[in-house]
C-alpha cells in the first residue's frame, strides 16, 4: 500500500523518474514475493535478474564503462526503495557497491577495464571481505595473509560473515601482506581475488579458495553470508586494488574509505526498513480495532505512529545530507557515521513498535512485520557496530573541535 | 507502419482524490504519474514492433498543462521513440469531447496507421476519448481490448464485453483504447529514464495544429457540471448466519430467486 510516502523531498526531475519506477518494481515484485523467499532462504534470482536488466548494478558506475554514472545521493534513494521491499535485496547490490567503488577509486586502469563493464551490467557480481572468525569490529587484527612467490601472493586463512561469498565472481579481499608492520594496518593491502560464481571448491586458476555452506541466519535470509577459506589461493600481483607499487600496503586505508560510503547505505536501508514499518503500523493501526474503535484512535498507538513517522523523516534527512556532502567532494566521515547510527537504531525501534502496534499477529509468519523484525537487526551489526560508529563519531569529533 | 499513443498526466494513484467545490474540478495538486492504463498502451505498441511489424516510430503524444512533460518523459523512457505535448492556456476546461477534437487535430499531423491509448484516466474515468478521436478522424475504433495482433494492415483484437469477449478483426487505421489486462508494461530501465529528454519533444499550441478556438476549453465545450454530490451510499447487505447449512442454503437459493438471479 502505498501510505506515508515522503512528503517534501529535494528530489531532481531523473531522481524522480528513477524512485517511481524502483518504487513500482518493489511494490510489483519485490514485497510480492520476499516472504516466500524469506521462508525458503532462496536466493531471489527472478528478481535479480531483472534488477540487471534495469540496470541497478551499474547505477555509480561511470557511462564509460557502460554503468549509469549516478551519484551517491541517488544511489541512496535507490537502495531506501529497495530496502523498503526486503533489506536482502539491497544485500545483493551493496556489497558490489562496495566492490565499484574501490575499483572506481583506487583500481589501474586495467583493473577499471577488466571489471567495470562487466560489473555495471550485473554479469559478474562483487563481494568484499574484511570480518573474520575472530575479527570484526578491530580490523586491524585479522589474519588472513599473503606470501610473494615469484609473481604470485599466497593467500592463506580464513574470512567470515561474506556476504555473497559463494553467487560472486570477485571478492575484494583485505589481508596481511607484512606481518611486522607498526602500527599493523600499515601492513594490509586489498587483493581483488576472482573465483567462480556460485561454487564451492573453486579449481584451476581459482584453485585454493572453498567456501563452506552459507551460515544459517535469524534474518536477512536469501542472500547467503559465507565463510571463505583461502588455502594456497594464488593471486597474481596485478590484481591487488590500484597495483602492487602504489596498492601494497594501502588495504586498510582503501577499505575504510569504502566503508564510509557503505555507511550512508546502510543508513538508506535503515530509512527503508523503518519506511515500511511505518506504513504497515499506519495500516494495521486502522484496520484493528479494540474497546470499540480502530487502535490508532487510542492515544498511545497514535502518540507510537508519531514518533515512527518523526523519527523516519529525521534518519532519511541525515542520511541524504551524509549523501550529499560525500558527492560535493566534501569531508563526511562523521555524517555518514551519525546517518548510519542514527539510521540503522531507527530502523530497529520502528520495526520494532509496528511489531507492537500488530499484538499477537506480529509474533505470527503470516505478517511481513515478523520478517522486518527478523531483519532489521543486521543494520545495527554491519558495517561498523553502534558501538564503533559511536567510537568514530566521539573521535572525529573531538578532532574537529579541538580547544 | 506508424503508432501514435494517447497518454495523460494524472494524479499518482497514491493520492486520495478529491473534488474541488469551487472550480467543479477534481483537484489535481499533488505527486502526478503517467496514466497507468496509458502505459499498457505504450506497451501494446511496442510489443507490436517487437513482434516483427515494421514500426518506423511510436510516439506519444499529450494535451495538458507543462508539468505534462514528465508523463511524456516516462512514455518515451518506457518505449516511444519521440513525443508531441499539446500546451496552451486556451485548453484549459475542455470536456471530453473538446479534448478529443484537440487530440484528434494534433493526431492528423502526425498522420499515423494506429493510435493506441488507454481505456480510461486513472483519473476521469470517462472510457470514451478514444471513440471521439475515431469520430473526427473518421477511423474504426474498438474499446476494451485486451488482446491485438497485427498483421497485414489489419488488426486482430479481443475486446473484453459483460458477458466475455468478441473477436473483431480490424483494418488500419485505426484507434484502439486497451485495458490493463492486455499486457504487463515493462519498468523503464534507469538508461532509458535518463536518455528520456534526449528524445525529441514538441510543443504546440492551439495556432500550431489548426484547432478553431471556438471549439475548446470551457467555452468550447457543450457540458457544464452544474453540481456534485456524493454517490448513493450502498445499501447494507443482508447477513444470513449459518446456524443449519440446509436452512442457509435455502435461505440464499430463495434470496436468488426473489431476485431472479437463478
Ligand atoms: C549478516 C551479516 C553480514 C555481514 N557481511 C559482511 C561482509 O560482507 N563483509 C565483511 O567483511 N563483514 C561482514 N559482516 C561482519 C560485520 O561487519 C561484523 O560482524 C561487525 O563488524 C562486528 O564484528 P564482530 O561480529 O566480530 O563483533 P565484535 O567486534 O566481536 O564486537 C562484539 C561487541 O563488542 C562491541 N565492541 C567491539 N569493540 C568495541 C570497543 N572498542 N568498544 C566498545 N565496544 C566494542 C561491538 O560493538 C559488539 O557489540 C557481516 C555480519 C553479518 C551479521
Amino acid at each position: 500500500m502505498a501510505i506515508a510516502t515522503g512528503t517534501y523531498e529535494d528530489k531532481t526531475e531523473e531522481q524522480k523518474a528513477i524512485i517511481e519506477m524502483v518504487r513500482q518494481f518493489v511494490d510489483e515484485q519485490i514485497l510480492p514475493n520476499a516472504e516466500e523467499y524469506d521462508h525458503e532462504d532462496k536466493f531471489p534470482e527472478p528478481i535479480v535478474e531483472q534488477m540487471k536488466e534495469l540496470g541497478l548494478f551499474g547505477v555509480t558506475i561511470p557511462e564509460e564503462y557502460g554503468g549509469m554514472g549516478l551519484d551517491l545521493t541517488t544511489y541512496t534513494m535507490i537502495v531506501e526503495e529497495l530496502s523498503r521491499g526486503w533489506i536482502s535485496i539491497s544485500g545483493v547490490v551493496n556489497t558490489h557497491f562496495i566492490g565499484s567503488y574501490l575499483l572506481m577509486k583506487f583500481g589501474t586502469e586495467e583493473q577499471k577495464d577488466y571489471f567495470l563493464p562487466k560489473m555495471a551490467t550485473g554479469e559478474i557480481r562483487a563481494a568484499f571481505s574484511l570480518s573474520e572468525p575472530e575479527v570484526g569490529s578491530d580490523v586491524q587484527g585479522i589474519k588472513t595473509s599473503a606470501v610473494k612467490e615469484g609473481d604470485d601472493w599466497v593467500i592463506n586463512g580464513q574470512k567470515m560473515w561474506v556476504t555473497n561469498g559463494l553467487g560472486s565472481s570477485v571478492v575484494f579481499l583485505l589481508v596481511k601482506t607484512d606481518p611486522k608492520a607498526d602500527p599493523p594496518y600499515k601492513g594490509m593491502t586489498c587483493f581483488i581475488t576472482e573465483k567462480e560464481a556460485w561454487e564451492h571448491e573453486n579449481t584451476g586458476e581459482y584453485a585454493g579458495l572453498n567456501i563452506p555452506p552459507a551460515i544459517k541466519k535469524m534474518g536477512y535470509k536469501g542472500v547467503e553470508s559465507t565463510e571463505l577459506v583461502y588455502d594456497g589461493y594464488k593471486c597474481p600481483s596485478g590484481r591487488i586494488l590500484g597495483g602492487e607499487e602504489d596498492g601494497l600496503g594501502e588495504g586498510f586505508r582503501q577499505m575504510m574509505d569504502a566503508l564510509e560510503v557503505g555507511r550512508v547505505n546502510v543508513a538508506a536501508r535503515g530509512v527503508g526498513i523503518a519506511q515500511r514499518a511505518l506504513e504497515l503500523g499506519l495500516r494495521y493501526s486502522q484496520e484493528r480495532k479494540t474497546f470499540g474503535k480502530p487502535i490508532a484512535e487510542h492515544q498511545a498507538i497514535q502518540f507510537k505512529l508519531a514518533d515512527m513517522a518523526t523519527k523516519v523523516e529525521a534518519a532519511r534527512l541525515v542520511t541524504l545530507k551524509a549523501a550529499r556532502m560525500k558527492d560535493a567532494g566534501e569531508r563526511s566521515d562523521l555524517e555518514a557515521g551519525m546517518a548510519k547510527l542514527l539510521a540503522s537504531e531507527t530502523g530497529k525501534e520502528v520495526v520494532e513498535d509496528c511489531f507492537r502496534i500488530h499484538g499477537g499477529y506480529g509474533y505470527s509468519k503470516e505478517y511481513e512485520i515478523e520478517r522486518l523484525y527478523r531483519d532489521a537487526p543486521l543494520l545495527l551489526i554491519g558495517e561498523g557496530t553502534s558501538e564503533i560508529q559511536r567510537m568514530v563519531i566521539g573521535k572525529k569529533l573531538i578532532q574537529r573541535h579541538k580547544i | 507502419m506508424k503508432i501514435c499513443c494517447l497518454v495523460k498526466e494524472v494524479p499518482d494513484a497514491a493520492v486520495t482524490k478529491r473534488m474541488d467545490p469551487d472550480s467543479k474540478r477534481l483537484d489535481r495538486s499533488g505527486e502526478k504519474n503517467l496514466n497507468p492504463f496509458d502505459t499498457h498502451a505504450i506497451e501494446a505498441a511496442m510489443q507490436i514492433k517487437e513482434g516483427g511489424t515494421p514500426v518506423e516510430e511510436i510516439v506519444a503524444v499529450t494535451m495538458g498543462p507543462d508539468s505534462a512533460v514528465r508523463a511524456l518523459h516516462k512514455a518515451v523512457a518506457l518505449g516511444a521513440d519521440r513525443s508531441v505535448h499539446l500546451s496552451d492556456a486556451a485548453l484549459e476546461g475542455s470536456d471530453v469531447c473538446a479534448t478529443g477534437y484537440a487530440l484528434a487535430k494534433i493526431l492528423e499531423t502526425e498522420n499515423p496507421d494506429l493510435v493506441l491509448l488507454g481505456q480510461q484516466s486513472d483519473d476521469g474515468e470517462c472510457y470514451t476519448i478514444g471513440a471521439v478521436v475515431a469520430d473526427h478522424l473518421k477511423m474504426p475504433s474498438l474499446t476494451q481490448v485486451i488482446k491485438m495482433d497485427a498483421a497485414d494492415g489489419k488488426l486482430t483484437c479481443e475486446r473484453q464485453a459483460e458477458y466475455g469477449y468478441d473477436t473483431v478483426e480490424i483494418d488500419m487505421p485505426a484507434v484502439i483504447s486497451v485495458g490493463d489486462a492486455i499486457n504487463e508494461p515493462r519498468y523503464p530501465s534507469l538508461k532509458a529514464i535518463m536518455g528520456a529528454k534526449k528524445k525529441p519533444l514538441d510543443t504546440k499550441a492551439v495556432a500550431d495544429a489548426g484547432i478553431e478556438a471556438d471549439r475548446i476549453g470551457e467555452g468550447g465545450s457543450r457540458t457544464t457540471v452544474l453540481a456534485l454530490a456524493e454517490p448513493p451510499q450502498k445499501e447494507a447487505g443482508e447477513v444470513i448466519e449459518d446456524e443449519d447449512t440446509n436452512e442457509t442454503v435455502e435461505k440464499i437459493v430463495a434470496w436468488l430467486d426473489e431476485r431472479k438471479l437463478i
